[in-house]
């Protein structure tokens, strides 16, 4: 009885070390995260939308570029249903990363996994995932990254309704530090040729779908193309080397 | 808008966007996963990121365009080499956005 309240109190101090873990792994996020939860406040307060609105829409959406979209149409006068289901073309993307996520979430329990999936964002995703590969990386470290970010997008986007305005433009290339970061998390992936190939296979289907079509579907497109381009070689070597 | 127009658009997407979220979790992760996918999947992450990246350095967004003359793709360079030399996270967001702002003074 008595060591099977300490085991309780062990591993309960050990989750949540954990999720302190996961909270200091989110730290560029969150740093990425503030100029743009701002510069969505100012917008959403431009286009009539009252803080509270803003509060609710970052915690019941938490999807930064379709919560720019919704502020678009809404300011364009768009019906409900329509920014709905542009939302729902936006965030397919996130179903691709779920997937990928999942290998690494084996058998975690369901309550665990639908609080887990709230927080999925192209940022919590990459950081999580280059976690997952390269050490013990334990879900509620990958939960305190999500929820973290979730955060501090949340009191970013309502501050940027009311002191947005003040804050000046680009200060210290602040707009970068999110692209500096897949930047890096990129070099972490670079983990051997087939997957600089399919980098590069990547790229090249990106640019021409950018280029021609319109829409966000070059990103569900040119990453299903290019992890396919690259499987198919993989699989391709491997059959070589069978025969050999 | 009133305070219900408002719930009824955000929970409409909020639950569009939950969706695609929560059941590719939710199913896979109860699966016994076949090796091929497995494999599949282990190429996404470097596809995504490189998806998300390829429009901010080579392109401009509207109207959309082919640039190589961005700054984010010229400080993309360094960039890309301190994030290589030193696999620091926090040292590459540091530099590239030190580098980005002076480039912003300069241009």
């Amino acid at each position: 009885m008595k060591n099977d309240s300490n085991h309780l109190r062990v591993s309960k101090k050990t989750n949540l070390k954990e999720l302190r873990e996961g909270f200091g792994a989110s730290w560029p996020i969150c740093l990425g995260y503030f100029p743009i939860g701002l510069a969505l406040g100012v917008l959403a307060q431009q286009a009539g939308l009252p803080w509270w609105a803003v509060l609710l829409m970052s915690i019941m959406v938490f999807a930064g570029s379709s919560q720019f979209i919704c502020i678009a149409m809404l300011a364009g006068g768009a019906s409900l249903l329509s920014i709905i289901a542009t939302t729902l073309v936006v965030n397919l993307r996130h179903a691709l990363m779920s997937s990928a996520l999942a290998v690494h979430l084996q058998n975690v329990n369901r309550w665990f996994l639908s609080l887990f999936a709230y927080g999925i964002t192209d940022e919590s995703f990459a950081v999580n995932m280059a976690r997952f590969r390269d050490q013990e990386w334990s879900k509620w470290s990958a939960l305190g990254v999500n929820q973290l970010a979730n955060l501090v997008w949340i009191i970013s986007t309502v501050s940027g309704t009311v002191i947005g305005q003040f804050i000046p433009q680009g200060a210290f290339g602040i707009d970068y530090a999110l692209t500096a970061m897949f930047i890096c998390l990129l070099i972490y992936q670079l983990r051997g040729a087939i997957f600089l190939f399919t980098a590069l296979a990547t790229a090249l289907i990106t640019l021409a779908w950018y280029l021609l079509i319109p829409g966000d579907s070059y990103i569900v497109g040119a990453s299903m193309g290019g992890a396919t381009l690259g499987f198919l070689i993989k699989r391709r070597q491997r059959s070589e080397h069978a025969l050999d | 808008m009133h305070l219900t127009d408002y719930m009824l658009l955000f929970a409409g997407m909020g639950l569009v966007t939950y969706i695609p979220r929560w059941l590719p979790l939710l199913y896979l992760s109860h699966k016994r996963l076949p090796q091929w996918l497995v494999d599949w999947l282990s190429l996404i992450p470097v596809a995504i990121l490189t998806a998300l990246l390829t429009p901010i350095l080579f392109a401009n967004a509207s109207p959309r365009t082919l640039d190589l003359t961005k700054p984010e793709l010229l400080i993309a360079i360094p960039t890309f080499l301190v994030a290589w030399r030193t696999k620091s996270l926090g040292g590459t967001v540091i530099v590239g956005m030190l580098l980005y702002w002076l480039a912003g003074m300069l241009w």
